[in-house]
């Protein structure tokens, strides 16, 4: 057992830190200072480049285009893309549906879906949950009814992410209506295009338009576009969300984001010395990189079963947990780090040119925003209740 | 002991609450805040003219209808159960809370105009680096042919675009003293914008503004009387808490009876039963601390500041936890901007940084108490 970097993972290092800093688009660093909204084609440019390069989905089996890394290397990539700030990939394409793509489905799915993933011609989005059924997820009732050689949906989702964008969308659906709960679901790809979809945005607390309904009105989907048996749709939504977890803990983001905090608390001053040496506010980023730190140190632990060949199972629940708490912990250190700058709105603004002054530091514009969106990663991917639940049961055996 | 409110008092509660209830529901509270002018002026008028209420906390001889603090408390308290943006706190609170007192010829007519909705007065007292500290102020007011002139910027003037005046703090050659200004004043410019929680703000900048010997409203060495004035309104922020946190609470725990997870409503399930207890509990020690630092908000300086700094730190605290398990239980729903209950989250972090964080405050309390 060692926990040093080997020689070749430290030139591993070195080589992404480079390629970041020849690659990375200056037109995505000056967008994210400003805290402008990000459009498709911002979401999109890094994608574009780090596939290119054949980086774009580090999980990936080589022989499905991925670069072939080991779980360290992984760790290494997150860890240097952080440290630079670099836009997320987003996740749909990437780590959820594509994962459940390569493990399940046919060879002509594969030649089909996975190349467009990569490059990012296609937009993804999901459809899993709705008004009814969120964290319990298996409750959902859009249904879907074979016709033929199509399936005919009807039904709602709801909180489908960026879905304004999608190109195409997995769903899980009800194939069987008489089974039970879990028995009569099925895993379908959808195109966003096809008639009877509908696209309505739901602007959140922070003022963003960041998630939507969707509505499916005898959408017609041919049955070669679902993904393993019918009925047997479950299977692969349980292996997403496992994928979709580990993804959630966030660890290297979240070191930088601490980084960050210390940076404003350097700058903001209470009592006319910076805020950093107030021994309250020190206390809480200490017990913050502690607890970081034991996540970090978990996931890696994680990770290294996992490239042992084990998992990741219920685990992942314990990182979605603590990764979540984590991330916005920093939010709310954030928050009350920016003082009297916190309550400023700054959606659309200021364009008029009637500037007397900046309003606050740069780096309070976002602060309460943040706060109030990040509320949703401890709702979000099953709620952090439900993942105590999966502990208690699949860990403890309770 | 006796925490009974007295006949007049709940006159005025039920009267407020039904106001609200009737002109100020959340829909027409979001035409309100927002529209251009971040408000409808005609809520403040019959406040004054049909409520007959923002005399409450003053004396009879001084116009009012003989309140004070706890008639303050009652309000507040209305207004964060309504989400109401209406200026009462600084004007009625702070602007009134140093009219009150001031010897100035001119208090008595302006507290007048007060009470009568005419005049609506912002506080410009914080500044860009002063954080939550009310010595550490770099606007100057500089003497000057019996008067003083007065320069500095202010950060997050809560309502300033609506203000006929602001109650300003400035560094005197004594120490740090509040005058009031009118805002048509020469030398006054100000960018407004909207704020997180639905209220409207702006950065004020005053570049050499001529007042008279008469604004000033404290003695020129006045943090003293300044930091009363701000315990005061301190408290009434920390009522005005209390009003969100038992509508996060009620609210939740009435989409947790009605919505169905797993066959059954989550009301049902024990860990959200626990949480909502402990919200329960918060919210139950918020209103006893609250009342607590209204009753000793006429003690000495140094038990008055502990009484409001507890406090204060103690609702600070309530408002993060009922406010942000509010939130969790009501899951997706509880992200969207289409729900109350997101708004009264925001309205609560706001209160729980204004005039010091729960760090700021147990700081204070801590010096005070050992």
């Amino acid at each position: 057992m060692n926990l040093d970097f080997t020689p070749e993972q430290i030139a591993f290092r070195e080589e992404v830190r480079a390629f970041i800093a020849e690659n990375y688009p200056d037109s995505l660093k000056s967008k994210l200072a400003d805290s402008e909204e990000l459009g498709k084609e911002d979401y999109l440019a890094w994608h574009r480049i780090l596939a290119k390069k054949g980086w774009v989905a580090p999980g990936w089996p080589k022989e499905y285009g991925g670069p072939g890394w080991s779980t360290v290397e992984r760790f290494i990539f997150a860890d240097e893309c952080a440290k630079a700030d670099t836009m997320m990939i987003l996740p749909f394409g990437i780590n959820m549906v594509g994962p459940v793509i390569y493990t399940f489905g046919t060879p002509e799915q594969k030649a089909r879906f996975l190349p467009r993933i990569l490059s990012g011609d296609d937009w993804w989005c999901q459809g899993y949950s709705e008004p009814g059924a969120g964290s319990d997820l298996a409750s959902l009732r859009t249904k879907a009814e074979r016709q033929g050689d199509h399936y005919i949906v009807n039904g709602q989702k709801t909180w489908t992410t960026l879905a304004q964008h999608a190109d195409w969308g997995f769903f899980l659906v009800r194939t069987d209506p008489d089974a039970k709960m879990q028995e009569g679901i099925s895993f379908l790809l959808i195109d966003m295009k096809s008639p009877g979809i509908t696209v309505r945005p739901i602007i959140t607390l922070g003022g963003e338009h960041e998630v939507n309904e969707v509505f499916l009105d005898n959408v017609k989907v041919p049955v070669e576009n679902r993904i393993f048996h019918e009925n047997k749709g479950w299977t692969c939504a349980k292996f997403l969300l496992a994928h979709e977890r580990t993804g959630i803990a966030g660890v290297a983001r979240s070191k930088r984001g601490i980084e960050k905090l210390k940076q404003i608390a350097k700058t903001e001053q209470a009592n006319d010395r910076p805020l950093i040496e107030d021994p309250f506010f020190r206390r809480k980023i200490a017990e913050l990189e502690m607890d970081l730190t034991a996540l970090e140190y978990t996931e890696l632990r994680v990770l290294a079963n996992e490239q042992a060949g084990k998992g990741p199972g219920p685990e992942s629940s314990l990182l979605k947990i603590k990764g979540t708490e984590v991330q916005q912990r920093i939010t709310e250190l954030v928050l009350e780090a920016v003082g009297h700058y916190g309550a400023p709105y700054f959606r659309g603004f200021p364009q008029d040119g009637d500037n007397i002054y900046p309003i606050g530091p740069d780096y309070a514009h976002q602060a309460a925003p943040r706060y109030f969106n990040m509320r949703k990663t401890s709702i979000y991917g099953g709620s952090n209740e439900i993942q105590r639940n999966i502990i208690a049961k699949m860990v403890l055996g309770l | 002991m006796n925490f009974e409110y007295t006949e007049e008092q709940t006159l005025l509660r039920n009267t407020l609450s039904r106001y609200f209830a009737d002109a100020y529901d959340f829909e027409a509270r979001r035409k309100m805040t927002g529209s251009d002018a971040g408000r409808d002026a005609g809520v403040w008028t019959a406040m004054a003219e049909e409520l007959g209420i923002l005399g409450a906390a003053f004396s009879e001889e001084q116009g009012g209808l003989g309140g004070g603090a706890l008639e303050n408390m009652l309000i507040m308290e209305e207004f964060g159960k309504a989400l109401a943006v209406e200026p009462y706190l600084s004007t009625v609170v702070v602007a009134g809370g140093f009219l009150k007192r001031s010897k100035s010829a001119a208090a008595e007519g302006m507290i007048e105009q007060l009470i009568s909705g005419e005049a609506i007065v912002a506080f410009a007292y914080a500044e860009p680096t002063g954080r939550y500290d009310l010595a550490a102020v770099k606007t100057e007011a500089k003497a000057s042919g019996g008067g003083y002139t007065i320069s500095g910027q202010k950060s997050v003037v809560a309502g300033a675009p609506w203000a006929t005046h602001f109650v300003v703090t400035a560094k005197t050659a004594k120490g740090v003293a509040a005058f009031l200004v009118e805002a048509g004043a020469k030398g006054i410019s100000m960018r407004s914008y909207p704020t997180v929680d639905g209220g409207t703000a702006a950065e004020v900048q005053f570049d050499n503004v001529s007042v008279g010997a008469d604004a000033l409203l404290t003695a020129e060495d006045g943090i003293a009387e300044i930091e009363l004035v701000v315990d005061e309104a301190t408290v009434a922020a920390c009522a005005e808490a209390v009003g969100c946190l038992h509508q996060l609470h009620a609210q939740t725990m009435e989409y947790a009876k009605e919505r169905k997870q797993f066959g059954r409503a989550i009301a049902d399930f024990q860990v959200l039963q626990h949480r909502m207890v402990d919200m329960f509990m918060e919210v139950e020690q918020a209103v006893s601390m609250t009342l607590m630092a209204t009753l000793k908000l006429g003690e000495d300086a140094k038990a008055r500041a502990a009484a409001v700094s507890l406090a204060k730190a103690k609702v600070g605290h309530a408002c993060k936890f009922v406010g942000e398990n509010a939130i969790q239980i009501h899951g997706g729903m509880g992200m969207t901007d289409e729900l109350a209950v997101g708004h009264y989250f925001k309205r609560a972090t706001i209160l729980e940084g204004l005039f010091g964080s729960i760090d700021h405050h147990l700081a204070r309390y801590e010096k005070l108490s050992f």
